[in-house]
Order: C-alpha cells, then sequence, then structure tokens
C-alpha cells in the first residue's frame, strides 16, 4: 500500500492519542514491589516477609479517603500484629497530609510517595485503591476505591482468608 | 489542492492529540478543589438557569467533565 507522509502522520497523532491513556498497573497475581527503594517520607515496618498486608494508595483531598480511615483503623486494631496496613499518601505537599492525620489520626504505617515515584508504578485507576498481599508478597485483591460497609465487609472476608 | 486538505487534517489531529493532558488519578488535587466545582455556589447556579432558561430557552446540559476528585 503506497501511503503518503500525511497519512502516516494522521495515523501517528491517533495511535499516539489512543495509547497516551493506557497503563500498566499493578494487578491481581503481581508481586508487591520493593517500597524501600521509591524513597517514600515516613518509617516502613521493619519486615513485610510472611505477613497480610494492606497497601493502601490515599491523598488528603480524597473524601472516600477520609471514609476510609477509620474503617483501616478498626481493621488494624482488630488484626494486629497478624495484619500490616501501609498507607501511602500522594500529596505533593507534606502539610496536606499531615493537617489530614490530624483530623483522622491512626495507628497503622503512613508514609508519603511525594516524588508520586511509586504511585507511578502502582498505577491506580482511582483514588483510594488498596491492594491486599498474602505472606508471598503476592496481590490476591484489589480494591479501587472505597464503598463504606460494603468495602469493609470484603476487607474482613478476604484478610480472614489469607491468615487460614 | 487535495494534499492541503490531508496536511490540514494531519494538523488538526496533530493538535487534538497531543494537546490533550492526560490527569492521572493521583495528581487531581487542584481539579478536586472546592474551587474548580462549576456548582459550588447554588444562588449563582439558579441565576444562570434562569438567564438562560428566558433568554435562550435553553436550561440543564451544566455536567462538564474534568473538575472533580474523580474518587472512586
Amino acid at each position: 500500500m503506497n501511503t503518503s507522509p500525511f497519512k502516516k502522520l494522521a495515523l501517528a497523532a491517533l495511535l499516539a492519542g489512543t495509547f497516551s491513556t493506557a497503563h500498566a498497573a499493578l494487578k491481581v497475581g503481581d508481586t508487591l514491589p520493593d517500597l524501600t527503594t521509591f524513597k517514600l517520607d515516613g518509617k516502613l515496618p521493619d519486615s513485610l516477609k510472611g505477613k497480610v498486608v494492606l497497601v493502601d494508595f490515599w491523598a488528603s483531598w480524597c473524601l472516600p479517603c477520609a471514609k476510609s480511615f477509620p474503617v483501616l483503623d478498626e481493621l488494624q486494631k482488630k488484626y494486629g500484629d497478624k495484619l500490616v496496613i501501609v498507607a501511602v499518601n500522594v500529596d505533593e505537599k507534606a502539610a496536606n497530609m499531615e493537617t489530614f492525620l490530624k483530623k483522622h489520626p491512626v495507628g497503622f504505617t503512613v508514609v508519603r510517595d511525594g516524588q508520586q515515584k511509586l504511585v507511578a508504578v502502582v498505577s491506580p485507576e482511582t483514588m483510594p485503591t488498596s491492594f491486599i498481599f498474602d505472606g508471598e508478597g503476592k496481590v490476591r485483591f484489589l480494591h479501587n476505591g472505597f464503598h463504606g460497609e460494603d468495602t469493609r465487609k470484603e476487607y474482613i472476608s478476604e484478610i480472614e482468608s489469607l491468615l487460614k | 489542492m487535495k494534499n492541503k486538505m490531508i496536511f490540514a487534517l494531519a494538523s488538526t489531529l496533530l493538535i487534538i492529540g497531543t494537546g490533550c493532558a492526560n490527569v492521572k488519578p493521583w495528581q487531581r488535587e487542584h481539579l478536586a478543589d472546592y474551587t474548580m466545582r462549576g456548582d459550588r455556589d447554588p444562588l449563582s447556579t439558579a441565576q444562570s438557569e434562569h438567564i438562560w432558561f428566558s433568554r435562550e430557552e435553553a436550561s440543564g446540559g451544566r455536567g462538564v467533565g474534568g473538575g472533580g476528585c474523580g474518587c472512586n
């Protein structure tokens, strides 16, 4: 087929528009990236090996995130050492995160991905997004958004299935 | 003439294809701001609706994408 340069140009523009929205996101079955390599602000738990881990990506400007925090805190208290919750904040300004945490104090680990490097690798579809990893560090469950009591019940049944 | 038309089309596509910013869900901080909401002032919204309805015989159609948290 004899294609003119203009047609090629038009095709390239269309393809660029189409594929710029596609991104490789962390999905069920994938392995938890090594969190220590992303220069996160805050102290990470010493070891995640062999533990059920819930990693939650959140932002201070996200209303469902504020609703999810008391539930995550309740889960942390309920399961204690058996469950590790790491909430990864994606705010560009640390002050916004700190203001949020004063309003919504929690007992689990909160770190900040200020450079948004980890979140770019994980590429969550919405805020908040949470991943539940099994003891081998594989994503077993994925939650896009937080839908109140429905999500809370799902968290409990999924965590208990992994703790068996 | 044909080449000019194709060139115009290709240029338009190029501008459309490259002119759109792709905001990731975790980059919506400014879009999630209260001031980015088109309906943040109910009185102003009601006045605008009244003007459009009475002057232009149109109403509704205010659902414009782009702003907001985009959460959940």
